[in-house]
């Protein structure tokens, strides 16, 4: 009995249609390539989302450190594009050809040994999950196995954040600082600027977004799952019964951090460039805000939370632009105070049964489908 | 009838004297339709710009939110003064300027983001805009991706030269090099100490700073250089360095609310700039305002642009400004900068006769505009500003008293040879 009899249940397979059918053909029939390039920037927070539905909302480990994450994935496709980007009769003018131009500007004469390992494609694209996936090991591990949880865990990812800007930012001539990364061009000779290139990673982001939702659901269904569940509830007790409590937290936080970096890379391609603006504690609370928005036990609710939140951001700020960030602000209160469990809650708590209820009043057999929508836990 | 067909000349009467003429059935039988002293749209944009045939569209993107937003308020409103007068004085060829704002939110992606908007949704003639030199980059790429005109108003490192921009503030050598060689003659300084906030600009600055103190001054030396991190509030240590090495320049590239921290505790641990030389070129009159004169007063610092200036052009400035935004405003460098930009694109504009970008790009070398608060500016084959360089002393009011200015303007010169 390790996976259940059927992958989805019917509200979750609703779900999954009805995103499918969004993100596949509704918005990119519907909208300019300019929207369609900001929904899939929206996305790429999605991915950040779906780990920390895993992570927070099953397995009970809050991280206010996701853009940690996020950026290192986003890092480390950066460095390979700007090495790309800066061949050597691209920078000419530089006083050392070849190298990133904001080394040049900061007296660095060759490249640094942890930037060589970028001009190949393939490396680039296992650092990207194994960079992030080894570091959260390593913090996973020194703070689980010290049964280091809850809130002081919080505080930590939080503190690990501000370390990595000021790292980033205080190593310019390495990180190009403060400025970030920028005026990436071409991923493996194919420019990324052209609108044909937004459209196909823009796919490809789509495909991989689904990618891990499955994944993400297949974990959730597995034993793994259930225990991720019962570590929030009752830690003890799992203890008690012979598991390893540290080795499951660690497995989701690493999990968690390696959909945060897929969506960091995804970020570099689709916006063209990097920064530690999206390392430090701010991204970090507002990837944490998408999820609590979308609703933090529910996958999809991520998504969903995600794009509407990112949307609101976007169209607020084009209307309104001295006054935006209040009425988001605003927003997020409502949500929270009025809908604990955010869009996913409404959905469940006053739609769904609706719907049921009218179909059940047509079909008045089905009366068993209220059950199986129910919260599984 | 030749000067009848030339654009942007005449008065409203003597238009509406013409039309009159045009009625006349005698006249009327010539049937050109060239008496409107607009030129069709179809005309000066071959290119599909957001250009009708009263109405043309303009970006403006700065920070109105976060924490640039203190710094970028000047900046918006010199912009939305400049677009005000050129609309009352009758437009850009005939049209009048409509401008669209976004926020850029203090963030480098939302610049990007809300640029590309700007150029490719509403198809924005030109984009007043950026601030920091990390939104600056970050909006570059999308600018000469999607062929737009950015008038950027910062003094700024320099480093950079695109089609797709004009930098209406000053690059680093314009700024340093008058200023250290002034101090230098005037006050025989013979030792610099480099501070600055550790970020790209700042550490450009010093670098050139250096160089030409080490190279071009004589037997002048760099006694010490630091950095701190941005909105550092800790100076005490540096400032203990700077008593024991006693240099008779402290000079000071710190930017933002550390100015405030710096300034205190350089006075409270009696450093007295009546005195001690100090000589800073990222204060203005707005982080003045931040700072308190007080604690400032008698310090140099190096601009193009002080509220203070006593010509023609700034005394119609001033009160402008402040009729607009309010008696309390100061006017600092880079609000003087921004107010460049709409004018020299109308300029720009007039002489190309055409909204295209690539027919103003072209043409914006040679640009001058002999109105500019500072005085005089023209624009260079690279994009910068020709400006005069000029030293004030920062009074206990707030404002800056002219010292010092350069006899000629100031060549731009953002790849100086010799010193990266």
């Amino acid at each position: 009995m390790i996976i259940n009899s059927r992958f989805f249940n019917r509200s979750e397979l609703i779900g999954f249609l009805a995103l499918a059918v969004l993100l596949f053909v509704i918005l990119p029939l519907s909208v300019d390539i300019f929207r369609l390039n900001l929904v899939a920037k929206y996305l790429t927070y999605a991915f950040v989302g779906i780990g920390l539905v895993l992570c927070w909302g099953y397995g009970g480990i809050l991280s206010l450190g996701q853009g940690v994450f996020f950026g290192l994935g986003g890092y480390c496709m950066a460095m390979y594009l700007k090495l790309e980007a800066s061949s050597v009769e691209n920078t000419k003018i530089q006083s050392t050809p070849g190298i990133p131009d904001f080394m040049d500007w900061n007296q660095i004469t060759s490249l640094p040994f942890f930037w060589k390992p970028f001009h190949s494609f393939p490396v680039a694209l296992m650092a990207i999950i194994l960079v992030p996936a080894i570091f959260s090991l390593i913090i996973g591990a020194a703070m689980f196995k010290r049964r280091v949880g809850g809130v002081y865990f919080a505080i930590i990812t939080q503190a690990i954040a501000a370390i990595m800007t000021i790292l980033i930012v205080g190593q310019q001539g390495y990180t190009g600082g403060i400025n970030g990364i920028t005026d990436l061009r071409t991923l493996h000779g194919w420019d990324i600027r052209t609108d044909h290139a937004k459209y196909v990673l823009y796919f490809v982001e789509v495909v991989l977004l689904f990618g891990c939702i499955v994944a993400a659901q297949f974990i959730r269904l597995t034993k793994l799952g259930r225990i991720l569940v019962a570590m929030r509830e009752q830690e003890d007790r799992v203890r008690f019964s012979g598991y390893s409590v540290a080795n499951f937290k660690i497995f989701a936080f690493c999990a968690a951090a390696v959909f945060a970096a897929i969506g960091g890379a995804m970020f570099t391609l689709e916006v063209g460039f990097m920064s530690p603006s999206f390392v430090g504690i701010v991204p970090s609370i507002e990837m944490v805000i998408y999820t609590a928005v979308g609703g933090r036990m529910s996958i999809f609710g991520a998504v969903w939370g995600a794009l509407l939140v990112n949307f609101a951001k976007t169209s607020l700020s084009e209307s309104f632009p001295q006054l935006w960030l209040f009425g988001l602000g605003a927003l997020f209160i409502a949500v929270v105070l009025a809908f604990p469990n955010g869009l996913s809650g409404i959905w469940a708590d006053h739609i769904q049964p609706r719907i049921d209820r009218l179909l059940a009043s047509r079909r008045p057999k089905s009366t068993n489908y209220v059950a199986d929508g129910a919260p599984a836990e | 009838m030749s000067d009848v067909s030339k654009p942007g000349l005449q008065s409203p009467l003597r238009r509406k004297l013409l039309m009159g003429m045009a009625a006349l059935p005698a006249v009327s039988m010539l049937s050109r339709p060239s008496f409107a002293d607009v030129p069709a749209t179809s005309a000066v944009n071959t290119t599909g710009l957001a250009v009708t045939d009263s109405e043309v569209t303009v970006g403006i993107l700065h920070s109105v939110t976060g924490t640039m937003a203190i710094s970028e308020t000047g900046s918006v409103e010199a912009e939305k003064l400049a677009i005000a007068q050129i609309n009352a004085a009758g437009g850009v060829l005939g049209r009048k300027i409509k401008f669209i704002q976004e926020d850029g939110a203090s963030d480098w992606p939302t610049f990007a983001e809300k640029a590309k908007k700007l150029l490719v949704n509403d198809k924005c003639a030109a984009v007043m805009g950026c601030w920091t030199s990390a939104s600056r980059k970050a909006v570059l790429p999308v600018f000469e991706q999607y062929n737009g005109m950015l008038y950027y108003p910062t003094f700024y490192e320099g480093l950079e030269q695109s089609k797709n921009v004009i930098y209406t503030g000053q690059e680093a050598t314009q700024q340093i090099i008058a200023g250290l060689d002034w101090v230098n003659k005037t006050k025989g300084a013979k030792s610099f100490y480099l501070l600055g906030s550790d970020y790209i600009w700042p550490r450009t600055s010093n670098k050139i700073a250096r160089k030409h103190i080490e190279n071009h001054l004589q037997g002048c030396k760099v006694v010490g250089e630091e950095y701190f991190p941005l909105g550092s509030t800790q100076f005490n240590s540096v400032i203990n360095k700077i008593k024991l090495t006693k240099p008779d320049v402290i000079y000071a590239i710190i930017v933002g609310g550390s100015n405030v921290a710096f300034y205190k505790q350089l006075k409270a641990a009696g450093i007295d700039l009546s005195k001690q030389t100090l000589l800073t070129i990222s204060v203005t009159e707005d982080e003045i305002d931040g700072i308190g004169g007080e604690n400032i007063a008698g310090a140099y610092a190096c601009m193009k642009y002080f509220q203070s200036l006593d010509n023609p052009n700034n005394k119609a400035f001033v009160p402008a400004f402040k009729k607009m935004w309010g008696e309390k405003t100061v006017i600092g460098d880079v609000t003087q900068a921004a107010y460049l930009g709409p004018w020299l694109w109308k300029l720009t504009v007039e002489k190309a006769q055409s909204f295209d970008i690539d027919k103003i790009a072209a043409a914006s070398p040679g640009v001058e505009f002999k109105g500019a608060p500072e005085g005089y500016v023209r624009i260079h084959e690279n994009h910068h500003l020709w400006s005069k360089t000029r030293v004030g002393r920062a009074k206990a009011d707030g404002q800056y008293e002219l010292i010092y200015e350069t006899a000629d303007l100031v060549e731009p010169n953002p790849f100086p040879k010799g010193y990266q």
